[in-house]
C-alpha cells in the first residue's frame, strides 16, 4: 500500500472500497495522477478539491463511464472494473449526480427503477415496480411521495431523495454523492444528512464529494484531499482544521478567505420601497449606496432571486417603487444596463452565459458599442476588450475566443462578472456568485468584489454598489457590510454584518425570529 | 434547480395532481377539440352533408394514412428526435409495391411473358408485394436509426437527407414515371368504402381493412409504450437522455428501434397510400405528408423536446387535421385559405399546451 491514510483494519475485514494507482488521461490532460483510496462500509468518506482536481473523473471510473488506464480497484476485496455504468450499478455502485440526473417525465417509481425494470419478457411488472419503489421511498424516509407521480412535480429536495433512492433501490454498497447539497435549503441539507447517517448505519459505504467544508467537517468521518489528479494528503475528519483542508487544496496557504478593505459607503444608487411582485416578493425595501456590499440571506425558494429578478426588470412589478441612480420605475433589463446597473444570474449554464460563444463574446455583449465603427463589432476589438478582464481577475484560459462551455465553473463564473465590469456598471447584482465554484475562484471573487467597492482613486475608478444574494453564510458574514435577510417573500431590515452571526441568519430565514 | 422552480419553503402538495393536469384529462380536451372542429363544420356544410355515413367514412380512409404513419412519428418524437423521411418512405412503399406487383410480367421483345417462381402461385404475388413494401420501410428507418446513432448527427438533419435519398429511390425504381400493375389485387382495395359500399357484401367488416390496421397498430404501439420497457425506455431516453445511459438505458440501440418502428409504420401507411391512389406506383406521391403527420403528433400532445406525446392523442391529432381539410374543401374553401386555416390551428395548439405547461411548472 502505497500513499493514501492508513487503514485500520482492526477486524481484518477488507475496505468496502479500495482503489490503487488509478490514472487516466484525456489527450494532453492528466486528468488523474495515481489515485489511492480506501473506504470501509459503515463510513462517510469525503473527497475535497478544487473544480478541475480529478473529482469529477474519479466519479467516473467508478461508475464505469469511464476506463482508467491504470491502476486497480476492488470492491469487498473482489476486483472491480466496471464496463459500464449498468455494471457498476449491479455491482452496488451508485452515484448521486451533481446535476439532477432524472427523467422529469416519468413517474418516480419509473425513476427508482430505471434500467433495472422488474419485467417479464419485454413486459413491465408494474406492481413490483412499484412494490419495490416504495420500499425504497421508505427507506430513504420518503412516505408521503406517490410512487406514480411524475418526478417534475416535486422540488428539488424531493427529486434528490427520488435519486438517493434509486441507489437504494439497487442495494447498493457505495453510494457517492457528488455536491448534493448545492441546490439545497438549510432545512433539506439537515433532511438530507440524517439520511446519510441513517445509510451509514446500515454499513454502507458514502464517499461525499462537496466544495463546503462545513459540511465535510460536520458529516464525514475521514477524507481525502485531491489535487491535480493526485491525492495530496487527508485523515481522520476531526484532526483536521479548515485551514490545513484548504491549503492542501490549493497548494498554498490562503492567508484570508474573505479579503477586506476599509470601505466608505457615499451616495444611494439603488433604493427599493416596498416593492411586490406578482408571487414574490410580497413586500420588499432596501437602499444600497456606493461603496458598499449588500448581503441578502434566505432559504431557497424565500424569493431573493425573485426580488433581484424584479429590481432588473426581468419579472413584473405589482407594486412598489424602484430607483436606480436617478432613474425611477420599472424597466427593462436593456433600460437595466443602460443606467449603469449589470445582473449575474444564479443559473450560470442556462441563463448567465452563451456557453457556445467565446469568452470575448459572452463579455461584450452587454456593451458592444464602441468596438468598431458605427454599428460594426470586431472580432479583434471585442477581443482586446476583454483581455484586460482575462488578466486581472484572472480568467483561466487560452485564449479569448475559446469556448465558455470548455472552461471549469470557476472561470466561467469569473466570465459572468467580466461583463459587468467590461459593461461597467455602477450596480452590480449578484445572485449567488459562488455557487459551485472551487475554493480558489472563491478567493478571487472575494477579492474582485472587494476591489470593486473599495474602487481605485489612483486609477479613477469610483466605488460600486454591490448587492450580493448567498446562501453560503460564512461568505456572507465574511464579504458584505450590511445583510438583510429574506423570508417567505418579505425582506428583513437590513444590518450591519456585525450584528448578525450563523445561528441569527438561520433563525431569522427560517422566520422563528424577526429581530436579531 | 433555481428559486423560482423549487419552492423549499411550502413544496407542492405530493398527493395527486390536480384534475385538470391529469393524463385523463389531457386527452379529454383534445377528445373535445376533435368534437369540436366536427361539429363546426357538421353544423355549416350545407344539407348535412358532413355528417353523412360516406362522409365520416371517407374521413376515417383519409385521416388512417396520417394516422398510421404518426404512430411511428409519436415514438420517434417521444424519444426527441424527428423523421422528416416519412413522406419519402411511403412514397418508396408504394412504388415497391407496384414493382413487386410487375416482377410478375416481364416486358421484352415486343411481348410481355409471365417470369419467375412467382408464376405458378399467383396469389402470393401481393403478399410479397407487402411484405417488401414494409421491408423497405423497415429498412428505411433502420438507416435513419443507424446514421443518427452512429454517425452522432441530429436527427433532423439525417432525415432531412434521408427524406431525398429515398424519394429519389423510390423514382429510380420507378424510372421517373407511374408503374402501372397489370392487374387490381386485393391490396387496391384495402382502403374501399365498406358500410357506405354500394356492395352489401363489403358491408360485414364495418370499416376498410385499412382502418382495422390502424386501430390494431394503434393498440400494440400505445401497449408498446405503456406496458414495456423499450417503450418506457423510450420516455426515458426522451425525458433525460444523459440519465438514461447512466442507468444503464441501452440509448443507442432504443432509438435504432425507434426509427425503425417508424419506418415500420410509414410502411403501412405506404399500403393505405397505395390503395388510396387506387393502386399506382406514383413516386410522387405523399409529399410533404411528414409536416401532416408531426402536426397531429404535436396536436395530440407530443413535444418537439421529448418525453411527451400519445397514441391516443395523434390519432385525435390526424383526425383532427383530416376533417379541418375535408371540411374546409367541402365549404368551399380555397386551397390557400385552407392551409392557412390549418397552420393557425397548428400554431394555436401547440400555444395552448405551453401555458397549460406553464401552469404545471408554477405547482
Amino acid at each position: 500500500m502505497a500513499a493514501g491514510p492508513p487503514i485500520a483494519d482492526a477486524e481484518g475485514e477488507p475496505p468496502r472500497l479500495r482503489m490503487r494507482g488509478v490514472h487516466k488521461r484525456f489527450g494532453a490532460t492528466q486528468a488523474l495522477g495515481g489515485v489511492d483510496l480506501a473506504v470501509r462500509g459503515g463510513e462517510i468518506y469525503a473527497l475535497v478539491g478544487e473544480n478541475g482536481a480529478g473529482k469529477s473523473t474519479l466519479m467516473k471510473v467508478l461508475s464505469g463511464a469511464v476506463r482508467p488506464d491504470r491502476g486497480q480497484m476492488w470492491l469487498d476485496g473482489q476486483p472491480y472494473a466496471p464496463r459500464n455504468p449498468l455494471d457498476a450499478r449491479r455491482s452496488g455502485v451508485a452515484m448521486i449526480y451533481q446535476e439532477l440526473s432524472l427523467a422529469p417525465h416519468l413517474s418516480v417509481m419509473e425513476n427508482i427503477l430505471l434500467g433495472i425494470e422488474p419485467s417479464l419478457g419485454p413486459l413491465i411488472r408494474w406492481g413490483e415496480t412499484r412494490r419495490r419503489a416504495q420500499q425504497a421511498l421508505a427507506e430513504v424516509g420518503l412516505l408521503d411521495v406517490p410512487p406514480e407521480i411524475e418526478v417534475r412535480r416535486l422540488s428539488i429536495a424531493r427529486q434528490q431523495m427520488v435519486e438517493i433512492a434509486r441507489a437504494v433501490a439497487v442495494e447498493c454498497r457505495v453510494l457517492v454523492l457528488d455536491e448534493p447539497t448545492s441546490s439545497l435549503t438549510q432545512r433539506d441539507i439537515t433532511n438530507l444528512f440524517a439520511l446519510i447517517r441513517r445509510l451509514k448505519a446500515k454499513r454502507l459505504a458514502i464517499v461525499y464529494i462537496s466544495h463546503f467544508l462545513e459540511e465535510v467537517e460536520q458529516i464525514s468521518d475521514r477524507l481525502t484531499i485531491l489535487r491535480d489528479g493526485k491525492t495530496t494528503g487527508g485523515g481522520n475528519t476531526a484532526e483536521m482544521t479548515v485551514d490545513e483542508i484548504v491549503a492542501l487544496m490549493v497548494g498554498r496557504e490562503v492567508e484570508d478567505l474573505y479579503p477586506r478593505s476599509p470601505r466608505s459607503p457615499g451616495e444611494v444608487v439603488l433604493d427599493v420601497a416596498s416593492l411586490a411582485g406578482v408571487e414574490k416578493p410580497s413586500s420588499a425595501s432596501l437602499v444600497l449606496r456606493r461603496g458598499e456590499v449588500l448581503g441578502i440571506a434566505g432559504l431557497v425558494g424565500a424569493g431573493r432571486t425573485e426580488l433581484m429578478r424584479a429590481v432588473f426588470g426581468l419579472d413584473a412589478v405589482l407594486s412598489g417603487t424602484v430607483k436606480v441612480g436617478s432613474y425611477v420605475g420599472p424597466a427593462s433589463p436593456a433600460a437595466r444596463w443602460r443606467q449603469s446597473a449589470g445582473m449575474v444570474s444564479e443559473d450560470r449554464k442556462n441563463e448567465g452565459l452563451a456557453t457556445r460563444l467565446s469568452i470575448a463574446d459572452n463579455v461584450t455583449l452587454a456593451r458592444l458599442g464602441g468596438l468598431g465603427p458605427w454599428r460594426f463589432v470586431l472580432p479583434s476589438r471585442q477581443a482586446a476588450a476583454c483581455r484586460p478582464w482575462i488578466e486581472k481577475i484572472p480568467i483561466k484560459c487560452l485564449a479569448p475566443h475559446q469556448r465558455v462551455e470548455s472552461l471549469s465553473g470557476g472561470n466561467q463564473q469569473k466570465v459572468a462578472l467580466a461583463r459587468l465590469l467590461h459593461a461597467d456598471v455602477d450596480v452590480l447584482l449578484l445572485d449567488e456568485p459562488t455557487r459551485g465554484i472551487d475554493v480558489g475562484s472563491k478567493v478571487q471573487v472575494y477579492r474582485l468584489i472587494d476591489e470593486l467597492a473599495v474602487g481605485d482613486e489612483l486609477a479613477g475608478r469610483k466605488p460600486r454598489a454591490v448587492l450580493m444574494i448567498s446562501s453560503y453564510l460564512p461568505e456572507l458574514l465574511g464579504v458584505c457590510d450590511r445583510v438583510a435577510v429574506m423570508c417567505r417573500g418579505r425582506l428583513g431590515e437590513a444590518r450591519p454584518v456585525g450584528d448578525w452571526d450563523e445561528h441569527r441568519l438561520m433563525l431569522a430565514a427560517t422566520g422563528q425570529e424577526q429581530e436579531p | 434547480m433555481n428559486d423560482r422552480s423549487a419552492p423549499a419553503q411550502s413544496p407542492p402538495p405530493a398527493g395527486k395532481p390536480a384534475i385538470w393536469q391529469s393524463g385523463w384529462f389531457n386527452t379529454l380536451s383534445r377528445f373535445a377539440a376533435l368534437v369540436g372542429v366536427f361539429l363546426f363544420f357538421a353544423l355549416l356544410v350545407e344539407d348535412g352533408k358532413f355528417y353523412t355515413l360516406r362522409n365520416l367514412e371517407n374521413i376515417l380512409r383519409q385521416s388512417s394514412v396520417y394516422a398510421t404513419a404518426a404512430l411511428g412519428m409519436t415514438l420517434v418524437i417521444i424519444a426527441a428526435g424527428i423523421d422528416l423521411s416519412v413522406g419519402s418512405i411511403i412514397a418508396l412503399c408504394v412504388v415497391m409495391i407496384a414493382w413487386v406487383l410487375n416482377l410478375h410480367y416481364h416486358t421484352g421483345g415486343g411481348q410481355t411473358q409471365e417470369v419467375y417462381l412467382i408464376q405458378h402461385w399467383p396469389v402470393l404475388l401481393p403478399i410479397l408485394a407487402v411484405l417488401v413494401a414494409v421491408a423497405a420501410g423497415v429498412l428505411a428507418g433502420m438507416c435513419n436509426g443507424a446514421a443518427i446513432v452512429g454517425l452522432r448527427l441530429v436527427p433532423f438533419i439525417v432525415t432531412l437527407g434521408s427524406m431525398g435519398i429515398f424519394r429519389g429511390l423510390a423514382k429510380g425504381i420507378a424510372g421517373e414515371r407511374d408503374i402501372y400493375p397489370p392487374e387490381e389485387t386485393w391490396i387496391t382495395t384495402i382502403m374501399d368504402p365498406t358500410l357506405s359500399s354500394s356492395d352489401p357484401a363489403q358491408r360485414w367488416m364495418l370499416l376498410p381493412p385499412g382502418v382495422w390496421i390502424l386501430l390494431v397498430s394503434a393498440l400494440a404501439a400505445a401497449a408498446l409504450l405503456r406496458y414495456t420497457r423499450l417503450g418506457r425506455h423510450i420516455f426515458a431516453v426522451g425525458s433525460n437522455e444523459e440519465t438514461a445511459r447512466l442507468c444503464g438505458v441501452p440509448v443507442g440501440r432504443t432509438k435504432i428501434i425507434v426509427y425503425t418502428l417508424a419506418g415500420f409504420f410509414a410502411g403501412l401507411a405506404g399500403l393505405m397510400q397505395f390503395s388510396f391512389i387506387s393502386g399506382i406506383g406514383q413516386p410522387t406521391t405523399a409529399i410533404a405528408y411528414e409536416l401532416f403527420v408531426i402536426a397531429a403528433v404535436v396536436i395530440g400532445g407530443g413535444s418537439l423536446m421529448g418525453g411527451e406525446g400519445s397514441i391516443l392523442g395523434s390519432v385525435i391529432g390526424a383526425l383532427v387535421i383530416t376533417i379541418l381539410y375535408m371540411g374546409g374543401q367541402q365549404m368551399g374553401w380555397a386551397k390557400w385559405f385552407q392551409e392557412m386555416v390549418i397552420g393557425a390551428i397548428i400554431i394555436g395548439a401547440v400555444a395552448l399546451d405551453q401555458i397549460r405547461h406553464r401552469r404545471i411548472a408554477r405547482g
